[in-house]
């Protein structure tokens, strides 16, 4: 509502001026970090939505055999669950000013976040030796697809998380390192909850999806 | 208009805006060409799109002799044919409108129109462009690629795209994929930057609603890019890997010279609603900034406040949501549920409000005006009138009773090219006229941009009127030859004929405005600090152009709103939006209250 009460202003009026006047400006005293991020993470948000759309498209088809279940992606999902965790308890670090803390919660989350990339690798290699599921096999292709998109955007977390790391070894304090912890774990959460969601959807046979296909008007 | 008294002075706090940390470079080459300043970059994005878009425009001059000409010039066939108009199409909407409108205005005007020293992320920013660099390399480069570039037309469509009859289909469309996909990676940091700039470093007074409608147009243009791209990018991925690795994403089964293909059960519709929900808010991610511009010129050349300011944001926002929900209007033809068509049909016509609105509050500003017949202003009326003129034969086709005879015929060709074609490309004219002074401290030469206006608007109305009526007669689009064709008549070829003489005319004069362009910024006359007269803030700048870091030493405080033009009361005609009221002049030495 903030927005509508925005674009409902009257700027030429005496009145608003007055009011217009007292605006401090935003020049860099809010985060632009943050809302950056949230313009980000809305884009790529975009993209996974759209290819879980195409996925329920592609699953109403007669020909469709979901991809068969892998028992690695349950441990992946944990990895990644502590990950998060991890990079949490670096965010409560740089918020009770405890530098140590900082530091664990960053490398106990790279650490699973490696993890959970490497189990994710070898779930592809896993299906990669099945001869029955090749490529061709709709549901194969998006799983690769989609499984892939997911780590290239964690590999893409890893980089950042890479150069806060190295702010923590030279020594900066905990005031010049907060941003970067901060953003690096709402990046993180927020790709937890993006691969909850695959995971349920990849996973889930035609039969659990029917309403949610139904909703959608793909069926 | 604005107040223009002293009254709640008195408790304004002085500006203490907390400044943002510049890069300052130390070299030609940090200065000019790994450049984070906003200003280079949005020169080295629009050199850029220019360049590509005159490879665009010679290709359409190509594509008209042939149509014109048939049989005439034997160095084009057929397969060059559709690689040209894949590749005209491809270049001018993304290439050339989309990285000029964001990349250029976006990069050189938001800084300059909010007050801030740069764009938020200035290194992410040059990232930006460098990438838009390489993906319009990587376009480049189809052409030296055996097969040559893509052929399928500049929508892309599947299963035709990546089939071996069509041209380019070996490598051509993979790297016109690749490149869309850096593309839009390289616009997501920019827009980024754009978005975040807006909202974040606006200086003192400047809220959101005393922003020029320039600013207006570009930040809403870009939020939809960023929402809307990501469509394009997943359609690309996937048919990247349709064509590489023989997944079957959008690939049905099918059978080619004879030879049952390995794909199956892919489907060719999902593309085509990926492409539209891209492609129609790309329509809206060009005519928005153009709205958003040529309120600004019309305003400034008329001297008089924009009419329906709050109206005119309003559109804005509106137009940019219902961008969204009317992509199935592209595809009447494509076999969908009626009930389907008729809901897009009906929002097509609902996005026709909004844009009607704006329509009127910019004859409205005109009206009463003291309207200034300055090249910027002649383009400025010349897109409200093309914009009419294609806007109403878009309301043709967003019914579809009357879209699907007209589907695929020239009439949707001229409609296009009227609507986001001509008109926006006459608006970025006007505000290259206008803002030029702005950039290099010189004035465009008169006499060359009176004819340059006269010319392209004139000849553009003569290439595509009648081509509308070549759409009526059945003359279908992307055929390279009609030869004899019962239910065309033999006279649609003079037309023809006509219309490329015609584009090639117009093309002409687009190289005396490059001419002019590059004379006037070394000989051009030197330009006084406001040439126009104009109120919003770019102007303000204690340099012109504008220095690094825009404002000197301290941020500029604003005021009023951008259009404070024919205040009851002041001397001049305009009072700029950094002007404090007490520093306003009167014309009877009087400090008075005047608001409207």
């Amino acid at each position: 509502m903030r927005i509508v009460h925005a674009l409902t202003r009257k700027p030429w009026t005496t009145a608003q001026g007055i009011i217009d006047n007292h605006y401090p400006g935003d020049a860099f005293q809010r985060p632009k970090g943050k809302l950056g991020l949230r313009f980000l993470i809305a884009v790529i948000s975009i993209v996974f939505f759209l290819l879980v759309i195409a996925y329920g498209e592609r699953m109403t088809v007669v020909d469709w055999r979901p991809a068969p279940p892998r028992g690695v992606l349950w441990l992946n999902t944990v990895w990644l669950i502590l990950s998060s965790i991890g990079l949490q308890w670096a965010r409560m670090g740089v918020r009770n000013d405890r530098i140590d803390r900082v530091s664990v919660g960053l490398v106990v989350g790279g650490i699973f976040a490696i993890a959970f990339l490497t189990g994710q690798f070898l779930a592809w290699r896993q299906l990669d030796s099945l001869p029955a599921f090749g490529i061709s096999n709709p549901a194969i292709a998006f799983f690769y697809l989609i499984t892939m998109a997911h780590a290239l955007h964690m590999v893409g977390g890893l980089v950042a998380w890479i150069r806060t790391m190295e702010k923590v070894w030279r020594g900066y304090g905990v005031a010049r390192i907060r941003q970067s912890v901060e953003l690096c774990t709402t990046y993180w959460h927020f790709l937890l909850v993006i691969w909850l969601v695959l995971f349920g959807l990849l996973f889930s046979g035609n039969s659990q999806l029917e309403f949610l296909l139904k909703i959608c008007g793909l069926k | 208009m604005a107040d223009v008294g002293t009254v709640g002075l008195e408790q304004v706090p002085p500006a203490e805006v907390e400044e943002m940390e510049l890069f300052h470079p130390k070299s030609f080459a940090t200065k000019y060409i790994w450049s984070q300043d906003a200003k280079i970059i949005a020169v080295q994005y629009a050199g850029t799109a220019v360049a590509i878009g005159m490879v665009g425009l010679v290709l359409s001059w190509l594509m008209r002799l042939q149509l014109g000409f048939p049989e005439i010039f034997s160095f084009i066939s057929a397969k060059d044919y559709y690689q040209f108009i894949t590749m005209h199409g491809m270049i001018m909407v993304i290439y050339l409108l989309t990285a000029l409108f964001l990349g250029g205005f976006g990069n050189y005007l938001i800084p300059l129109m909010v007050g801030a020293r740069d764009m938020v992320f200035p290194y992410v920013n040059m990232l930006s462009y460098w990438i838009f660099l390489l993906a319009v390399l990587v376009l480049i480069a189809s052409w030296f690629v055996p097969g040559g570039p893509t052929g399928a037309g500049w929508t892309l469509y599947p299963p035709q795209a990546i089939l071996s009859g069509t041209p380019g289909s070996s490598t051509g469309i993979v790297l016109m994929l690749i490149s869309l996909a850096l593309f839009i990676v390289g616009f997501t940091m920019g827009g980024l930057n754009y978005v975040v700039t807006v909202l974040q470093a606006r200086t003192r007074g400047m809220t959101m609603m005393r922003l020029p409608l320039t600013v207006w147009g570009i930040f809403v243009a870009t939020i939809l890019a960023l929402l809307a791209f990501p469509a394009l990018f997943v359609g690309a991925v996937m048919m990247t890997l349709d064509k590489m690795l023989g997944t079957s994403f959008f690939m049905p089964a099918i059978v080619e010279m004879g030879q049952q293909l390995t794909y199956r059960g892919g489907s060719p519709l999902l593309f085509q609603h990926l492409f539209w929900f891209f492609g129609h808010p790309e329509v809206y991610i060009v005519a928005l900034p153009a709205f958003g511009i040529v309120s600004d010129l019309i305003s400034t050349h008329a001297r008089r406040n924009i009419f329906g300011y709050r109206l005119m944001v309003w559109a804005i926002v509106v137009i940019g949501g219902l961008s969204f929900i009317v992509w199935a209007h592209h595809m009447y033809v494509s076999g969908m549920n009626p009930y389907f068509g008729f809901f897009f049909a009906t929002t097509t016509l609902i996005i026709a409000v909004p844009t009607a609105i704006k329509v009127y509050n910019w004859v409205l500003t005109l009206w009463k005006g003291n309207i200034q017949l300055t090249i910027p202003m002649m383009f400025a009326i010349a897109f409200i009138v093309t914009f009419v003129n294609g806007g109403i034969t878009g309301l043709f086709l967003g019914n579809v009773i009357v879209d699907v005879p007209l589907s695929d015929t020239m009439f949707v060709v001229a409609h296009f090219h009227m609507v986001m074609g001509v008109a926006p490309i006459l608006v970025i004219f006007g505000a290259i006229y206008h803002w030029f002074p702005l950039m290099t401290g010189r004035m465009l030469h008169t006499g060359l941009g009176k004819f340059h206006f006269w010319v392209t608007f004139l000849g553009a109305y003569l290439i595509y009127f009648p081509m509308h009526y070549l759409g009526f007669l059945g003359v279908p689009r992307r055929y390279y030859e009609l030869k004899d064709t019962s239910f065309v008549p033999a006279s649609a070829a003079d037309l023809n004929a006509f219309i490329t003489v015609a584009a090639l005319i117009v093309g002409f004069a687009q190289i005396v405005f490059i001419i002019n362009i590059f004379w006037s910024a070394y000989k051009g006359k030197p330009s006084e600090k406001n040439p126009w007269k104009a109120a919003s803030l770019e102007w303000q700048t204690p340099g012109l152009p504008p220095g690094h870091g825009n404002w000197g030493k301290e941020l500029p405080v604003v005021y009023r709103w951008a259009y404070d033009y024919g205040v009851p009361g002041a001397k001049d005609d305009f009072i700029p939006q950094n002007v404090a009221p007490e520093q306003v002049e009167m014309d009877n030495d009087r400090k008075e209250t005047a608001t409207t």
